[in-house]
């Protein structure tokens, strides 16, 4: 059975002024992948995902999301997706069922439902005793968790997610591709972003940005295999390098 | 509509849970009211006078006592030299000195010209235009009392006329410059406030990031903003209120028209400075950008609203600018309709344009903020 | 003292790239000089009035005509009752209404007496008693003139002369005022800005940790500030002698001397407040409402010391802004030497020693 595309670029470029941050990149995300966007710092894939997440405007190509197009619909395409920044972004000076309440009720979800998801996500993660605290007061490998739930709150079809395993140890990063591969299961479609290419093991397919342009666009292990190497580290120096 | 109710809810926690702006936006307002209302007055009292009595005749020193009578001056000491008086204007020991020449009573009482010498620390030069008014004054019923003493042995035949002049202060009958300052004062705290915060918010919200979850989420532009703005706009309404409530009790400022009609015009003022407040905050990147620039257009607005100086003493270019000025509306308005009681019918001119700006400045805002770069 | 130079470095570059905020900085003196130069003023000019005359006659409508001349007062409207002229203030129409009683000529002829009523709308109590004494002033002018067939004897003349200011120009007063407005926000405010900033966004503790000394990473981010304000001083005192033509008529060296201490003691505020502050937003609203508003009101800038109760004329004693202003306007306006001003300077020395002690000692506490 064929798989739909709900993510499909073509030449999608952005550019600020002179400077191309994103060339012509042309790909697909099917429905239900595990989708890793790597690239090293800088070579464009925030600017490429936040093009696609609707908060900015595509210079030329096209894209759609959901089956909504990136120029035209992008308010349609934000009822069904949910992002992650690379920020985390949940506030610092409210608490967690507070963060939790606002961010569901921004996203139309009733109070009952809120309710219940306030009660799922707590339980879920362990929460109970730090649920009336302060998110700021909660170290960075829960924030990151907390922040991944709540964009997974209104059950969207894809979440987007920015570098979301910045600076935590490596238990608690495996923790949270625990949390990414549940919601996979779910059905819901991942598009993540990495520069840690360990993590792109975990994907099902992944793309490698290099300067703006898509370098490579594979599975882990074809592309291990193509290139000749044991890791996905060494796919992604040869092509840095080359 | 919920949607703008969970923004509501969340600024709310956030404002009062920031323990150190709190007193900021309440306590310090509401604290400077009181100060600040007693400290601006141009009124000019407690001159300090001095003189130089060349002639020490009967004549000088009852002119002296006259000064030393009135109110407004105080005698502080003598000069025997201009010197010496002028190096204590130097000083800025004095700031008038009364010099008496030598002969005044004799040239006085021979009909001759009969001149006092007044110098005066002009660098006020509003000040001085007054002390100059309140010594005349001064020196012309001293003159009165002579020219009628020394009059009674010549002989008049023709009368002077003699036009009475009655003055009549309505409103304000002490002339009690608070309950002039007290509502323009209230006006200039609750506009710097809601500006202040509402410049800052959006931002902040920019410089930590949370702005971004924000756009990405199908909110509507209007509900965001009107769910941001409308809790500065509440605290807005507070601060009014306890301002009036200060005002009344503290100042007893007289509150002669209709609280509602202040109520209603403050709502529509507050919407504008809102609005402001957040196109500015569309066109900045950073907390101390925005607060720069507002603190900038509310400097040159206070001071061309009327506040301190009258409209009508402007050059007629700056008149004209200051019908684009929404706080200068606001303080007629406040002035008229608590010290005058004016009615709706008599600030329609003032509430209409207030609206217009409202419409402007808060469109301007939305259509300004993009969700989408 | 090369890191020490590029840490400075750091410092002008975060300045001069933030172009906003520059303009503002440099634009905002130069606008309220020229605004307080131009537009701001107490004096009256061209007031509208309201004249209700109940007689109507030869001599009214000279008076009239007086009063219509005057570049003071222009007559706005003629009302009939007297019942007209609360409408007409409740409109805010006009500022004042003569009302002549009935008779007028008749009653001047034969009870050698007439009476005018000078009604002035007193919500601004200032201008309402300028207005009543300029209208008075006139009508007194009037009656002399009448009375001159009539010698009237023994007159005292007083010949006032006003010094420093002979031309009774506003600006003198508020330039000063405004330099100092001007020095205390860019040093005060700025600094405690800046040092805030760094502190919310955590690079503070990189500096303390770098081998800048601690007193070292304060005077570096002072640095630029003082440069700034003292480019702003001579920018403002530029534009009050070409544009206003208002001299500094005692030294230089000795106002740019004094500037650089004032400016010094509002530095050591701005370091003070940033002690006390934990976010941008704070410093702010500190700086702004409880540093610039007070001395705005009360450091003699706008409204005279003289006029305020007790209480806040000590309190004033304790604003460096004051002092400041006092010694400015000695040197700008009086021309005066150090001989005239050696107690406000010490005042004003003795001040920002005591706030450069202030802040450094909290900020070896904050470090701890």
């Amino acid at each position: 059975m064929k798989k739909t595309n709900v993510i499909q670029a073509v030449g999608l470029t952005k550019m600020f002024g002179d400077f191309m941050a994103v060339n012509a990149i042309t790909f697909d995300v099917k429905k239900g992948e595990i989708f890793g966007f790597l690239g090293a710092n800088g070579a464009g894939k925030t600017t490429a995902m936040k093009m696609l997440i609707g908060i900015s405007t595509p210079t030329s190509g096209s894209a759609q999301v959901a089956g909504f197009d990136v120029f035209t619909q992008a308010e349609n395409i934000k009822k069904n997706i949910g992002y992650m920044s690379q920020k985390f972004a949940l506030y610092d000076d409210l608490t967690v069922k507070e963060n939790i309440t606002f961010f569901g009720g921004i996203y139309g979800l009733s109070k009952v439902r809120i309710k219940e998801k306030t009660k799922e996500l707590i339980e879920d993660l362990g929460l109970k005793e730090v649920s009336d605290q302060l998110i700021g007061s909660l170290p960075l490998g829960w924030k990151q968790k907390i922040s991944f739930s709540v964009a997974l709150l209104h059950e969207p079809k894809i979440v987007f997610l920015d570098e979301p395993t910045g600076g935590v140890d490596p238990i608690t990063r495996r923790q949270f591709w625990e949390l990414i591969y549940r919601a996979s299961h779910q059905g819901t479609t991942i598009f993540v972003t990495t520069h840690y290419m360990d993590e792109a093991e975990y994907c099902d397919r992944v793309s490698i940005m290099v300067n703006g342009k898509i370098e490579a666009l594979d599975t882990p292990k074809k592309l291990k295999k193509q290139f000749n190497v044991d890791s996905m580290n060494d796919v992604f120096l040869k092509l840095a390098r080359g | 509509m919920k949607i703008i109710f969970y923004i509501i809810q969340k600024e709310f926690k956030q404002i009062f849970r920031n323990k150190g702006m709190l007193p900021i936006i309440f306590v310090l307002p509401l604290l400077q009211l009181v100060i600040l209302s007693n400290a601006a007055t141009f009124e000019v009292k407690n001159i300090r006078f001095a003189y130089i009595d060349n002639d020490y005749s009967s004549s000088s020193k009852a002119l002296i006592e006259k000064f030393e009578a009135s109110t407004y001056f105080n005698v502080i000491t003598y000069f025997p030299t201009e010197i010496q008086a002028s190096s204590a204007m130097l000083k800025g020991e004095v700031d008038v000195v009364l010099n008496v020449p030598l002969h005044f009573e004799r040239d006085l009482q021979n009909n001759k010209k009969a001149n006092l010498g007044i110098t005066i620390n002009a660098i006020d030069g509003a000040a001085a235009g007054v002390e100059n008014v309140y010594i005349t004054q001064i020196i012309k019923s001293y003159n009165k009392h002579i020219q009628s003493d020394l009059m009674q042995i010549s002989d008049s035949k023709i009368q002077p006329v003699n036009m009475v002049t009655i003055p009549l202060f309505w409103y304000n009958e002490t002339l009690n410059y608070k309950t002039f300052m007290v509502p323009g004062i209230l006006v200039l705290l609750v506009t710097m406030i809601t500006l202040f915060l509402s410049a800052m918010n959006i931002v902040r919200e920019k410089e930590i990031g949370t702005i971004e979850q924000i756009n990405v989420t199908p909110i509507k532009k209007s509900q965001f903003i009107i769910g941001k703005l409308f809790p500065f706009w509440l605290i807005g309404m507070g601060l009014l209120t306890i301002g009036l409530i200060l005002a009344r009790l503290i100042f007893d400022v007289p509150m002669v028209g209709s609280l509602l009609l202040m109520y209603a015009y403050t709502s529509i003022y507050i919407a504008v400075i809102l609005g402001m407040g957040l196109f500015i905050s569309n066109f900045t990147d950073t907390q101390q950008q925005a607060m720069f620039i507002a603190w900038f257009f509310v400097v040159i607005f206070i001071l061309m609203s009327g506040l301190f100086t009258p409209i009508e003493s402007m050059p007629d270019w700056a008149q004209t600018l200051t019908e684009f000025n929404p706080i200068k509306y606001y303080v007629e308005v406040m002035r008229m309709v608590m010290l005058k009681g004016s009615v709706f019918m008599d600030i329609l001119p003032q509430f209409i344009k207030t609206l217009v700006f409202a419409i402007v400045t808060n469109g301007l805002a939305i259509w300004s903020y993009k969700k989408t770069n | 003292m090369k890191r020490f130079k590029g840490f400075v470095t750091k410092e002008f570059y975060h300045i001069f790239r933030d172009r906003r905020s520059l303009f503002i900085l440099f634009g905002m003196p130069i606008v309220q000089v020229l605004l307080f130069g131009f537009a701001i003023t107490n004096e009256i000019n061209k007031v509208d009035i309201a004249i209700l005359d109940h007689s109507k006659d030869a001599t009214t409508k000279e008076i009239i005509n007086k009063i219509s001349a005057s570049r003071y007062f222009s007559i706005n409207q003629h009302i009939d009752r007297e019942a007209n002229i609360e409408a007409v203030f409740k409109k805010g129409k006009v500022r004042a209404v003569l009302n002549f009683e009935k008779d007028f000529n008749k009653n001047l002829i034969k009870e050698h007496q007439a009476t005018i009523q000078i009604i002035t709308d007193a919500t601004d109590p200032n201008s309402a008693s300028t207005i009543s004494n300029y209208v008075n002033s006139i009508l007194q002018n009037y009656q002399q003139e009448q009375n001159k067939a009539i010698a009237i004897n023994y007159v005292i003349t007083p010949q006032p002369r006003m010094v420093y200011n002979p031309e009774l120009k506003s600006v003198y007063m508020f330039v000063p005022g405004v330099m100092t407005i001007i020095l205390m926000l860019v040093s005060a405010m700025m600094t405690s800005i800046s040092i805030t900033r760094e502190k919310e966004l955590g690079t503070m503790e990189i500096l303390l940790v770098s081998p800048l000394k601690p007193f070292q990473v304060i005077i570096g981010k002072v640095f630029p500030y003082i440069f700034l304000s003292i480019i702003n001083a001579v920018v403002i005192v530029l534009l009050s002698i070409f544009i206003f033509k208002m001299p500094v008529q005692g030294s230089l060296l000795l106002l740019g001397l004094v500037s650089v201490l004032f400016i010094i003691s509002a530095l050591a505020l701005g370091i003070l407040i940033s002690t006390i502050s934990a976010s941008q937003q704070t410093a702010m609203m500190i700086s702004l409402m409880g540093l610039m508003l007070p001395v705005i009101l009360l450091s003699g800038f706008i409204f005279p010391i003289s006029s305020m109760p007790l209480p806040l004329q000590i309190i004033s004693h304790v604003i460096p802004a004051k002092w400041f202003i006092i010694i400015l306007k000695g040197i700008m306006l009086k021309g005066v030497g150090l001989q005239f001003i050696w107690k406000e300077t010490l005042i004003l020395l003795g001040m920002t020693i005591f706030f450069i002690g202030l802040s450094v000692r909290r900020y070896k506490i904050r470090l701890e």
